[in-house]
């Protein structure tokens, strides 16, 4: 049976090829893998290979042919002893438009196929009132939350530098080693690239790790495995497989560690669709986001502050208290601007609140605690009750969670604005060592005052 | 440090041989019809073809037992079929229609099963080695006396993560068998350009980890390194290397036009040392099969590749609605 050879996509994008040269003529016996052809794409020249074997029947295409698009038969290949009828076989010319075959096309993009499903808000309270209140640090309520989740399921384990015997760098894992022993609390080698992908394996085969980088600086050496193999391979299953576990540590500046040390990853991970990105102020939703990270089926990203870690904020005393991914919260109630930050930022937005008061100003402030999921109808609802809205982050402004913020807000809320959206942020350059310029680099809470005296016309 | 050379020894059943022939050939001949369907346009992106190499999945799947791990690179179709996954569903995923085993969402470089315990499938060259450990990590914790085969190339074998793996592997004693799948070629640079070691599995006595070389055109060859190396990890001894040495007589991808070898070496290799070839000859010459018999099984594989070839071109394309479903558990 004649089986007709065509002209073959050697390259992703390739569409038409010249064929540069024959290496066989009619009569001839091929073997599979016998090369048959020279090609050219725009790329270079590719031998073309036999696959079938077989007598070449008829050369359709002549050698020198430009432009010879792909799926176009070139040649037709015969069993021994047969002859090649040409009536049974498409006609042959350089000009034949391409035989459109099965190929399918690709689906237009996006279209306005389905939208991405959309959050509502919920504005119920963390925890019933009337619950007893405990001050408890940061430090102190991660660690709780961690126990707490490893005592309720022993597949849940913490790996990191310095986690176990040291008792962790930033002491956040203080006594955890004593508690569950050194096979669910372990020490690792200063590798973050092949811990972190250690773990998303451990993750893929039914664990739920728990990894501290020491801080998120270091987890630049282990992104790949964070985005590519962390974040990607539910979707690249169709839902097979996924990795079930949380990346913490502190991120941002701390204080006189210089540029490489003192980085905001907030804006760099909340871009990447399949992780969920938390970045807690207080030790409450520390400790209550944190359980539900360990908990979530997918990854997640939690974004500490080294600073945070000391300070102690009212925690609910509860068996089991968790917080869900998606809620922002309302720190304070305000009717002229709203004010959205989160993490360390809440320590800016709070301080200008309270001055913003004493001049007669009235902030709302929403600390978003998720910035995948984030709770945007929060945002949306407090920024049509103010018309005014000032962002505050610590990371750089270009590419920053408050452009995002921004931009949705005009997309949703254009008519309610009565000023132009004003995003604080650190400044853009690597952090200084100097102590002046330092705190110069990041946000301060004048810029906020300031900020918000701008929107509001003051 | 066990540094053996093996050679294949014929303690192997008429119908092992015969089983081996049959899945060397059901990779082949699956991915010769891959390259066609990617000439035709049906399959795009990229397409990594897994021709030449055959012995070394179906040798070490022969020494696997049922709930072992394995996890790849992106030349993953073979090890796909070697552990039993549906070849409807491969072609239909190469093909990116709903059919496929990731629903058309990942394409040729990245498919897993969970039913047969396939880890991908992974495009980012050496990432799969920590992930593997990983796995084993998992099934050490849990105890359940489960090895991971984790693959990667003589490329990826230069990579920082393989040896930060291999520093924890050992340390921790995980179960698991990194296969080296030295095909000779890491793209278009050859591993005498790439390395002045003068062998990839012996950077893992620097760690103390075990390995050997192997043969990987010899079926018979890999199974018994395979086993070896499935004992030492199932006895609790941690981590053990196979460098199996064998030869990609496709180019790189579908789009590299392999300039960097010469037409001689290649068909010196099909010629010479064949996987599929010696097999062939081991059974016929044994007697074990006649030539009926094999043109039965080329008929039968023949099938089965044309069945899931025709899956992948009927399946439809995914729903629209799929760009969003399986971003989050």
């Amino acid at each position: 049976m004649a089986t007709e050879i065509l002209m073959p996509a050697l390259s992703p994008t390739m569409e038409e090829g010249t064929l540069a040269k024959w290496l066989v003529k009619e009569g001839d016996t091929v073997n599979s893998g016998d090369v048959m052809a020279e090609i050219e794409t725009d790329k270079a020249t590719m031998e073309f290979e036999a696959v079938d074997e077989g007598v070449v029947g008829a050369i359709l295409i002549a050698e020198g042919s430009e432009g010879v698009k792909v799926n176009t038969p070139i040649a037709v290949l015969v069993e021994e002893g047969e002859t090649y009828d040409a009536s049974v076989v498409s006609a042959p010319a350089a000009s034949v438009e391409a035989p459109v075959a099965e190929a399918p096309t690709a689906p237009a993009a996006p279209v306005a196929a389905a939208a991405a499903p959309v959050a509502v808000v919920e504005l119920t309270p963390d925890y019933p009132e009337g619950t007893e209140m405990v001050s408890t640090t940061v430090r102190e309520a991660l660690r709780d939350a961690m126990a707490e989740e490893m005592r309720g399921n022993e597949d849940v384990f913490l790996m990191g530098e310095e986690v176990a015997e040291y008792q962790g760098a930033y002491k956040i894992s203080q006594g955890m080693l004593d508690e569950f022993g050194p096979k669910r609390v372990i020490d690792t080698p200063i590798t973050e690239h092949g811990f972190a992908g250690i773990a998303t394996g451990a993750a893929f085969g039914g664990l739920r790790p728990i990894v501290e980088f020491m801080t998120f600086n270091f987890a630049m050496q282990a992104i790949d495995h964070l985005i590519n193999s962390a974040a990607k391979t539910l979707y690249m299953s169709g839902g097979q497989m996924g990795a079930p576990m949380v990346f913490r540590g502190p991120n941002g500046a701390a204080a006189r560690v210089a540029a490489q040390h003192s980085q905001d990853y907030a804006a760099w991970y909340m871009q990447i669709p399949g992780l969920k990105v938390v970045m807690p102020y207080s030790a409450a939703d520390a400790k209550g986001l944190m359980k539900t990270a360990i908990r979530d089926n997918n990854p997640v990203i939690f974004l500490e502050n080294e600073i945070l870690y000391g300070k102690s904020f009212d925690v609910p005393k509860l068996d089991d208290f968790t917080i869900p991914f998606g809620k922002a919260r309302i720190w304070r109630e305000g009717t002229d601007v709203t004010i959205v930050s989160f993490g360390i930022g809440m320590t800016y937005a709070l301080e200008a609140a309270d001055k913003l008061a004493e001049d007669g100003i009235s902030a709302e402030v929403i600390d978003l605690r998720t910035l995948r999921p984030m709770d945007l109808p929060t945002v949306i609802q407090s920024v049509k009750k103010t018309n005014r809205l000032v962002t505050v982050e610590e990371g750089w402004p270009q590419g920053s969670v408050g452009s995002y913020i921004a931009s949705e807000v005009m997309q949703q809320a254009f008519d309610y604005l009565d000023a132009p959206v004003v995003t604080c942020t650190g400044k853009d350059v690597p952090m200084p060592y100097a102590a002046n310029l330092e705190k110069h680099a990041l946000i301060t809470t004048d810029e906020v005052v300031a900020a918000v005296k701008q929107v509001t016309y003051r | 440090m066990a540094a053996r050379k093996s050679t294949a020894k014929s303690n192997v059943s008429a119908d092992e041989l015969k089983t081996y022939y049959r899945e060397m050939l059901l990779i082949r001949r699956f991915e010769e019809k891959a390259g066609q369907l990617y000439g035709m346009g049906l399959i795009g992106g990229f397409c990594h073809l897994y021709i030449g190499q055959e012995a070394v999945v179906v040798g070490l799947e022969a020494a696997a037992e049922e709930g072992d791990k394995r996890i790849t690179s992106y030349r993953d179709h073979g090890h796909m079929l070697a552990c039993g996954m549906e070849p409807g569903g491969v072609m239909a995923e190469l093909t990116g229609r709903e059919g496929g085993l990731s629903k058309g969402k990942g394409g040729s470089m990245h498919m897993f099963s969970k039913e047969k315990h396939f880890y991908g499938g992974h495009g980012i060259v050496g990432a799969q080695v920590p992930l593997g450990a990983g796995l084993a990590f998992a099934d050490k914790y849990k105890g359940n006396g489960r090895v991971t085969f984790t693959y990667f190339g003589d490329g990826a074998a230069n990579q920082g993560q393989v040896y930060e793996t291999y520093n924890m592997a050992q340390l921790w004693e995980l179960p698991v068998v990194f296969v080296i799948e030295n095909n000779q070629y890491a793209m278009g640079t050859s591993v005498q350009r790439s390395t002045k070691s003068p062998s990839l599995w012996e950077r893992g006595a620097a760690y103390g980890i075990a390995g050997e070389e192997v043969d990987g055109m010899n079926v018979l060859t890999v199974k018994e390194a395979g086993e070896r190396a499935v004992a030492h990890c199932r006895a609790g001894k941690g981590p053990y290397i196979l460098e199996v040495n064998t030869y990609r007589y496709r180019g790189h991808s579908m789009s590299d036009p392999a300039k960097y070898r010469t037409r001689e070496e290649v068909q010196k290799m099909r010629s010479e040392r064949d996987p599929i070839e010696q097999v062939r000859d081991m059974l016929l010459t044994g007697k074990h099969a006649s030539e009926d018999d094999l043109k039965a099984i080329d008929k039968e594989i023949k099938d089965i590749v044309n069945q899931a070839a025709d899956f992948s071109k009927e399946s439809p394309e995914p729903a629209l609605e799929e760009l969003w479903t399986d971003i989050y558990a």
